[in-house]
């Protein structure tokens, strides 16, 4: 059995003012599987995903990324090995040309000069926005913005990449682009999502989690099939959607 | 929305000046205002060489004596106020137009239009031939303090994003009646200010998250390696160079 990719052990984590949003949250993956994670608002899934990188502190339980302990010693190598890709990319995009915003994960671990160049440019061509280097963030659509958000991950390459509901707000098209960039990276993917046919399309493992822990497991057609755990856990397949009929081999 | 507050001084081109690196295009203006500055104001052939010396820069940048003269628009206010110091000045009068004026007054006058326009029109050149990303790149490598610069990047990036927050929150007052004509009517303005900062603020903890995850530990990396030419300083150095012998010329007459 290989080591897993990303392991979580009994994850707990109440923020400040008291509020428990996570209760014992349990899972791992496996070197180069895309798992969906879905759940209703308020279930703890970004929660869960800001300690996967140490960003939060849990109260119980632990993390570890291909072995490696999250704890304040490993804080930088484990940010390294995980990416993480924010909801909103205006939050990812803070450096003023996408250039920059790229290059400044892979700088911040000493890579310069022609290496950094190399980094940034393979990164922008691996989502197909070798073109728009030198532009503005915020002069790109939200869907070009979301594929240069996954470059700037990318350009650390990590060993697991965190997409924190990747197709929301998108139109089609743009939904179609970030499909076809994730569908083509060899790369553990744990994908954060309320959108059920792209999970289904995207991960063959979905994993439900509901009041701050993991409540099934499985692969995505057989979960989304079942509509009493659906229902239970306030899921709901888009009017006239059937998982059985669209479900990959 | 979109239009681009990032590249709205910015006049896109091919020029000379344009393709000039953003840092020695600062070190020109600073020299340049330097001279201009030291040049005594009685010397007003000295004045007459910046004019020129200005005026042919935005030529070879491409940019029109009407465009400039409409950006220095902005300078107006500030230069109305000058005109004050006739009328306030001490010191010795003169009548001028039927008004006794104060010469000491009139020279301040002159003074500070003639050097704040020069200063005002060498900043509009430096501004419509380099993108602020460029500037900023620029005072980067000219050893700015990285906090000051990252602050000015920072505002830059999410000055459109907080715009069209703005935009948003007033289309929305709009759509359900809210026209205030009155300034005792703007109390749902200042509650979306408010509501304003307070999501901001929030985007700065995103924006500081999103940073941490990708290796940040309190330092902005240096990402631009310094790329000038020996010509680059030449071309860009030339023109405050000028101005600053007219200056020296002027000081010992």
């Amino acid at each position: 059995m290989s080591v897993p990719a990303l392991e979580v052990r009994g994850l707990e984590y109440a923020y400040p003012d008291g509020t428990r949003v996570l209760r014992g949250a349990d899972f791992h993956l496996h070197p180069g599987e895309r798992v969906a994670l879905l759940g209703p608002n308020g279930a703890g899934k970004t929660t869960l995903v800001l300690h996967l990188n140490g960003i939060l502190t849990p109260d119980a339980g632990d993390v570890t990324v291909a072995g490696l302990a999250v704890q304040q010693g490993t804080l930088k190598e484990i940010r390294r090995r995980v990416g993480i890709v924010f909801q909103d990319p205006d939050d990812q995009l803070f450096m003023t040309t996408v250039r920059q915003d790229v290059a400044f994960g892979p700088a911040n671990y000493g890579v310069t000069g022609a290496g950094l160049d190399r980094r940034v440019q393979a990164a922008l061509a691996d989502v197909g926005m070798a073109g728009v280097a030198d532009r503005p963030p915020h002069h790109l659509s939200l869907g070009e913005r979301r594929r240069v958000a996954v470059a700037t991950v990318l350009a650390m390459q990590p060993e697991v990449l965190v997409l924190d509901e990747p197709s929301s707000n998108m139109d089609p098209a743009g939904r179609r682009e970030l499909a076809d960039v994730l569908t083509g990276l060899e790369i553990t993917l744990l994908m954060i999502t309320h959108d059920l046919p792209y999970a289904l399309e995207l991960c063959t493992r979905a994993m439900i989690m509901n009041d701050g822990r993991i409540v099934a497991d499985g692969p995505t057609a057989e979960l989304l099939a079942d509509r009493a755990l659906m229902s239970a856990n306030r899921l709901e397949l888009p009017l006239g959607f059937d998982p059985a009929f669209a479900r990959r081999d | 929305m979109s239009a681009g507050h990032a590249h709205a001084l910015f006049v896109h081109g091919h020029s000379r000046v344009h393709r000039l690196p953003a840092q020695v295009k600062l070190v020109a203006l600073v020299v340049f205002v330097v001279a201009v500055v030291a040049t005594p104001r009685e010397m007003v052939w000295a004045f007459a060489v910046d004019a020129a010396l200005v005026s042919a820069a935005a030529a070879v940048a491409h940019l029109g004596p009407r465009f400039v003269a409409g950006r220095m628009l902005i300078g107006a206010p500030f230069l109305a106020g000058a005109l004050l110091l006739p009328v306030v000045g001490g010191g010795a009068r003169v009548v001028v137009g039927g008004l006794w004026l104060s010469l000491d007054g009139l020279w301040g006058a002159w003074a500070v239009i003639a050097k704040g326009t020069l200063g005002l029109a060498a900043s509009i050149v430096l501004t419509a031939t380099t993108p602020v990303p460029d500037l900023l790149a620029g005072l980067s490598r000219l050893r700015a303090p990285a906090l000051v610069t990252a602050i000015a990047g920072f505002m830059v990036r999410y000055l459109e994003v907080i715009a069209g927050e703005l935009h948003r929150t007033r289309v929305a007052m709009a759509a359900r009646g809210y026209e205030p004509r009155w300034a005792w009517q703007g109390s749902a303005l200042a509650t979306s200010a408010g509501a304003l900062f307070i999501r901001s603020h929030e985007r700065g903890e995103r924006v500081y998250d999103a940073m941490v995850s990708r290796g940040y530990q309190g330092r902005l990396p240096q990402l631009d390696a310094p790329v000038v030419t020996s010509s680059d300083w030449v071309h860009a150095l030339a023109l405050p160079l000028c101005a600053t012998v007219a200056a020296v010329v002027a000081v010992i007459a």
